[in-house]
């Protein structure tokens, strides 16, 4: 973790006072807070879990934050994350975490890398950094970073979220399991909603990012316990954190002694392509809401299905008669198969899974509303919420 | 015993959060399971019947991959917690 230079590190006196909390602790102390100095830390992405580490990393005295980051702040991420401010929206957000970060403590270097974490990327990238932490939103990328540290021999602090469960670790350190120890494989495309898709508490990232940001200050100190070996499961709700044992797989693909997977492989094709929600792909039978519309004004008989969740419609609706996905199977018989159906959700996505059930459960007459709700919103009318 | 049922799956299990089935064995207490909850199964196994590999099952806080999978025993009073995989972190 130390880095031999010529010239010796030293703190100035302005730094002396600003880290005197630390200084003042002898499980720190200048021996730790120059390591702090020295080190080089690497988190992708600047998101809910990027948010709170980058702050703490910043404020603690880690000499030099990488960021890597593509995205832009919208209004949906300020519920969370903490390092963008309202009037960021529109703004890079490694751009804005860069201001935020530096405000905190103009003494951190932010390195700031505008790129998506690629295959062709990530080890030349990791080399130059001590720690890698994870704070990323998909299994493709989760994989990727998990095995380009072991493949780099960095340690990956490593988080994830779900509405309000957490989980966080430490991975590929070398006396440790990796992320491929406990999962080898990632579950199917569409089997485990994103963020975006099944939603998240806005406390919980900064709960499971303030203990990734903890585990990457203990490993550049060299001293307590990390969770190395150990899974934290933070359950939010219940406010119960929770320990399991993790092995290293003997097996494993990455970090095993018969290792198949020496460099990096297409990620994407690996867990079957799958990034966040996106809209369904237009097929022949999907409605824009442009038809919809004028179908519906010039008096037509459409029946309009919303396969949402009830608390979805109570955030916006048009009226539509509301059976969440999961429950059509045994709720069909409600409706009339002799009326042209027109079925809808937020994006397109869940209706058309829904309108290819109906197809196949004998309905001939069903359109799925190309682009949700939120495409209703956006060109017909603005005064129903976006979401 | 107990079965701790995770967030992203509690919408296939009538939304609990826990299940007590009566089980001698990791795989009687999995099936006890998903015979009361039907959808539960496509997400636990795969079509082969076999446990899904992005499904990680702790008898208490010990994967039972690394005791006898669902041969391993169990006694009232443990806990089997289904832990999936998540990814969320933006």
């Amino acid at each position: 973790m130390t880095v031999e230079t010529e010239t010796p590190v030293t703190l100035s006196n302005d730094e002396i006072l600003r880290y005197s909390r630390h200084l003042i602790m002898p499980e720190v102390g200048m021996e730790g807070q120059l390591k702090l100095k020295q080190a080089r830390v690497l988190c992708i992405g600047a998101g809910g879990l990027g948010s709170p580490l980058t702050l703490y990393l910043a404020a603690a005295g880690v000499g030099t934050l990488g960021i890597v980051d593509f995205d832009v702040v919208d209004y949906t991420n300020l519920q969370r994350q903490i390092v963008h401010g309202t009037s960021d929206v529109g703004r890079k957000k490694l751009d804005s975490a860069a201001d935020t970060l530096q405000e905190i403590n103009p003494n951190v270097k932010i390195e700031k890398i505008e790129s998506r974490l690629t295959s062709a990327n990530a080890l030349e990238l990791f080399r130059d950094y001590d720690i890698i932490a994870d704070g990323t939103d998909n299994f493709p990328t989760r994989y990727l970073v998990n095995d380009a540290c072991v493949l780099t021999g960095k340690p990956n602090v490593y988080g994830s979220i779900f509405r309000f469960e957490g989980q966080a670790s430490v991975f590929a350190t070398e006396e440790g399991p990796c992320y491929r120890c406990l999962y080898p494989e990632p579950p199917p495309p569409g089997l485990v909603p994103s963020c975006a898709e099944g939603g998240v508490l806005g406390i919980l990232p900064g709960l499971v990012g303030v203990i990734q940001a903890t585990e990457t200050i203990k490993l550049i100190l060299g001293s307590g316990e990390p969770l190395i070996g150990r899974l934290l499961l933070v359950d939010a709700m219940g406010m119960r954190f929770r320990e399991l044992k993790l092995r290293k797989n003997p097996e494993c693909p990455v970090c095993g002694p018969n290792r198949t997977v020496t460099k990096l492989i297409d990620y994407e094709q690996f867990c079957g392509i799958r990034g966040q929600e996106e809209a369904a792909p237009v097929a022949a039978s999907d409605i824009s809401v442009e038809e919809y519309k004028q179908r519906r004004d010039r008096g037509d008989d459409l029946f309009l299905l919303d396969v949402r969740e009830p608390h979805e419609f109570s955030i916006c609706n048009l009226g539509g008669y509301l059976i969440p996905l999961n429950d059509l199977p045994k709720r069909v018989n409600e409706l009339d198969s002799s009326r042209e159906i027109v079925v809808h959700c937020k994006l397109g996505g869940r209706s058309a899974k829904a309108a290819d059930f109906l197809r196949k459960a004998g309905f001939t007459k069903v359109h799925n509303l190309a682009g949700g709700i939120n495409a209703w919103a956006e060109r017909i009318d603005p005064k129903v919420p976006k979401y | 015993m107990k079965i701790l049922v995770p967030t992203p799956l509690r919408q296939y299990a009538g939304k609990q959060s826990a299940v007590d089935v009566p089980a001698g064995t990791v795989g009687e207490a999995l099936n006890a399971l998903t015979s009361a909850y039907p959808d539960l199964r496509r997400h636990l196994y795969s079509d082969e019947g076999k446990l899904r590999a992005f499904v990680n099952v702790y008898l208490n806080d010990d994967d039972v991959r690394y005791l006898q999978n669902e041969q391993t025993p169990v006694k009232d009073g443990d806990t089997l917690s289904i832990i999936p995989s998540i990814a969320g972190g933006r």
